[in-house]
């Protein structure tokens, strides 16, 4: 106790490099605590993604692929799948359920989807939370739309408000399908996924805003048919870029991906969403990995500061040594006392640092989720925190071991009277 | 060894006894050799020496943070030499006080807690307190010492005059009553009217306690003043003083 209170106020004492010190280590902690909140958001946030679907089937491609443009809206498909097979699949015995997906027209750069309610009844995220709305209700009428949360904030859309859909992707399109506007029925809660930045519409709808167009054009005005014609017709799509699907029993899911990736009437492809989240994670894990290192090496900095700030003070503090040798004190309570300063250095600076981190968290936590739609849950230190945590302490004690040891030497030498 | 550094039970012993002792700094030329010096307990001793004479190292060795190359120094009855440097640390915390010729004071620490110090190393002297009650002592001795009213107890012991801070520094010596009272030039920094209420003060205390003190300075006029003086040039018998020696 005496010597983490001689350790105190001699720290008080040289407050200001004491403070600089303490404020290094903390934003460095700060950084570190911070990167590791933000990988593990990532991480979470990626394999929340889509849960409870089993498998994925589109055109033969790659894995990842498959996953980014089915379930991220990142990227094209290389072709589709038929309506035929999509129903073949669908009516089989042991899958309890599927979603089709039809993708390819966009607004205002957010994803267009062209689904069934069968989307709003099975589709899950975030280990098994199911779609809710915010406002509104599933699409009912031909022209009806759903949007994410993302895309209504963004675009300040309200119910009953007037939708075009693109043709294609991208920001900026000319080709708009501003014959048929759909109407805002209803408005998804958020959910921190890439479902937040999607329209939805129903696979019909999709169908009627492209009955007129071929090769990516308008028919000319002879060859048009107007909205309310549209309804008319028969709307079956005669493919669909991707399906979902959820089976009667999970032990089924190998069987059909095999009868699906070796189906011979179609060249298609089906994922089980987890194993291509993990591929996917491996690849894009590579980065935070490296920012974490990045901080790590921060923190050392800050460390070393501290190891430079304490070895700075030896000796103009030699005669206080040697005071405290002189009522009794021995090296070894000169060496504790050091290594004590550097401890509450460290203990300070981290408990500032991870009052810092949740500060910042909570300060940036509307802006990540509206820009990124990053969920940054701050939560309490986990396990692996507080390790990383206690090994910084260990690592200033470590470092606080060698100004302690000059000046134990220092002592040693000096006796009562230092040559200072 | 709480028994082996309990001498008060054993009052014939001198205080400090010195015998044959030879001591160098690495690499150097013998800087002290003295066949013999003994201080009674209660004696009131001037060493005089001019500085680089040695007198710090002899101090040192008293004190046991420096062992001799040759010969022994007892400290109260107790051969410092057959003490591990642990137990030398602690005999010192426990039997003698220091004042030095400046910089006494930690500077982080206040009035009260600089002269309370002792009581954290060496839990003999906290039981040596009569009555136990450890600020009360200190306040007695910086009362005793002119330093006791709450103005200057509140004041940084860095804003005290030099005067102040010794006076400070002979408080925190003779807390806890040590046996001994080594005085390095304590009073070298002082102006002449300063430096005799310093003393007097000192010696008084020093009387009241019962303590030994070891006066050491190169101001021959203060020799009158205690019970002996001797010279540090007439007890060693190395001739020239190395001038590395502080």
């Amino acid at each position: 106790m005496k010597t983490l209170s001689l350790a105190l106020r001699s720290l008080a004492n040289r407050r200001t490099t004491a403070l600089l010190t303490l404020c290094a280590i903390a934003v460095s902690v700060a950084l570190l605590l911070g990167v590791q909140k933000l990988r593990t958001a990532a991480r979470d946030g990626f394999a929340n993604t889509v849960s409870g679907v089993d498998l994925i089937v589109g055109a033969r491609s790659g894995q990842i692929n498959l996953l980014l443009y089915s379930v991220f809206r990142v990227g094209d498909a290389t072709a589709n799948v038929s309506w035929d097979t999509y129903q073949k699949v669908a009516r089989r015995s042991d899958v309890a359920w599927t979603i089709p997906l039809s993708l390819g027209d966009s607004h205002r750069g957010y994803r267009v989807l062209g689904t069934n309610l069968d989307y709003f009844r099975h589709y899950r995220f975030a280990g098994g939370r199911e779609l809710t709305f915010e406002a509104g209700k599933p699409f009912a009428d031909l022209y009806d739309a759903v949007l994410g949360a993302e895309v209504a904030r963004a675009l300040g859309y309200k119910l009953g408000d007037p939708v075009v859909i693109a043709h294609g992707l991208g920001n900026v399109s000319f080709a708009q399908h501003e014959d048929k506007p759909f109407r805002i029925v209803g408005i998804l809660a958020r959910t921190g996924t890439p479902v937040d930045r999607t329209v939805h519409v129903s696979l019909e709808a999709i169908t009627a805003i492209h009955v007129d167009w071929q090769s990516g054009m308008r028919a000319l005005p002879g060859g048009r048919v107007d909205a309310e014609a549209a309804r008319a017709m028969d709307l079956t799509p005669d493919s669909i870029t991707a399906f979902m699907v959820g089976m009667q029993n999970r032990v089924m899911t190998f069987g059909l991906q095999r009868a699906v990736n070796e189906y011979r009437q179609e060249a298609l492809l089906a994922i089980m969403p987890g194993v291509a989240l993990t591929q996917l994670w491996n690849l894009v894990g590579i980065a935070d990995t490296a920012l974490m290192i990045v901080a790590a090496f921060v923190v050392l900095a800050g460390l070393l500061g501290m190891l430079t700030a304490i070895l700075t003070s030896l000796n103009e503090r030699r005669r206080e040594m040697a005071i405290l040798r002189s009522v009794g004190a021995r090296p070894r309570h000169v060496f504790t006392l050091l290594v004590t300063e550097a401890g509450l250095l460290a203990v300070g600076g981290v408990a500032a640092g991870v009052a810092l981190c949740y500060g910042l968290i909570y300060a940036a936590k509307p802006l990540l989720e509206r820009r990124f739609g990053l969920f940054l849950e701050p939560g309490g230190l986990t396990g692996y925190d507080i390790g990383l945590l206690a090994a910084i302490v260990a690592a200033a004690l470590v470092m606080g071991a060698l100004p302690a040891w000059r000046a134990y030497r220092n002592t040693l030498a000096d006796g009562l009277t230092p040559r200072v | 060894m709480t028994d082996a550094t309990t001498p008060a039970a054993a009052t014939d012993t001198p205080a400090i006894e010195i015998k044959d002792l030879e001591f160098a700094w690495p690499g150097k030329p013998p800087i002290l050799d003295i066949p013999a010096l003994s201080i009674a307990r209660g004696e009131r001793v001037f060493l005089r020496g001019p500085s680089g004479s040695g007198k710090s190292t002899l101090l040192g060795l008293v004190g046991g943070v420096l062992v001799p190359q040759r010969g022994a120094v007892r400290l109260l009855g107790t051969d410092l030499a057959t003490l591990g440097p642990g137990e030398r640390d602690r005999l010192r915390g426990e039997q003698v006080g220091f004042v030095f010729q400046m910089f006494n004071l930690i500077p982080y620490l206040g009035l009260l807690e600089n002269v309370l110090l002792p009581a954290q190393f060496s839990p003999a002297r906290a039981a040596r307190v009569p009555g136990g009650d450890l600020e009360a002592e200190g306040r007695r001795l910086l009362t005793a010492l002119g330093l006791g009213s709450p103005e200057f107890l509140a004041r940084p012991v860095t804003e005290l005059s030099i005067g102040q801070q010794q006076r400070v520094a002979a408080a925190r010596a003779l807390f806890g009553r040590p046996p001994v009272l080594v005085a390095d030039e304590p009073t070298s920094a002082l102006d002449h009217d300063t430096r005799e209420g310093f003393l007097k003060l000192l010696m008084d205390e020093c009387r009241a306690q019962g303590s030994t003190l070891l006066f050491v300075s190169h101001d021959t006029s203060l020799g009158p003043l205690f019970d002996r003086v001797l010279s540090l040039a007439e007890l060693n018998r190395v001739a020239a003083p190395a001038a590395a020696a502080a």
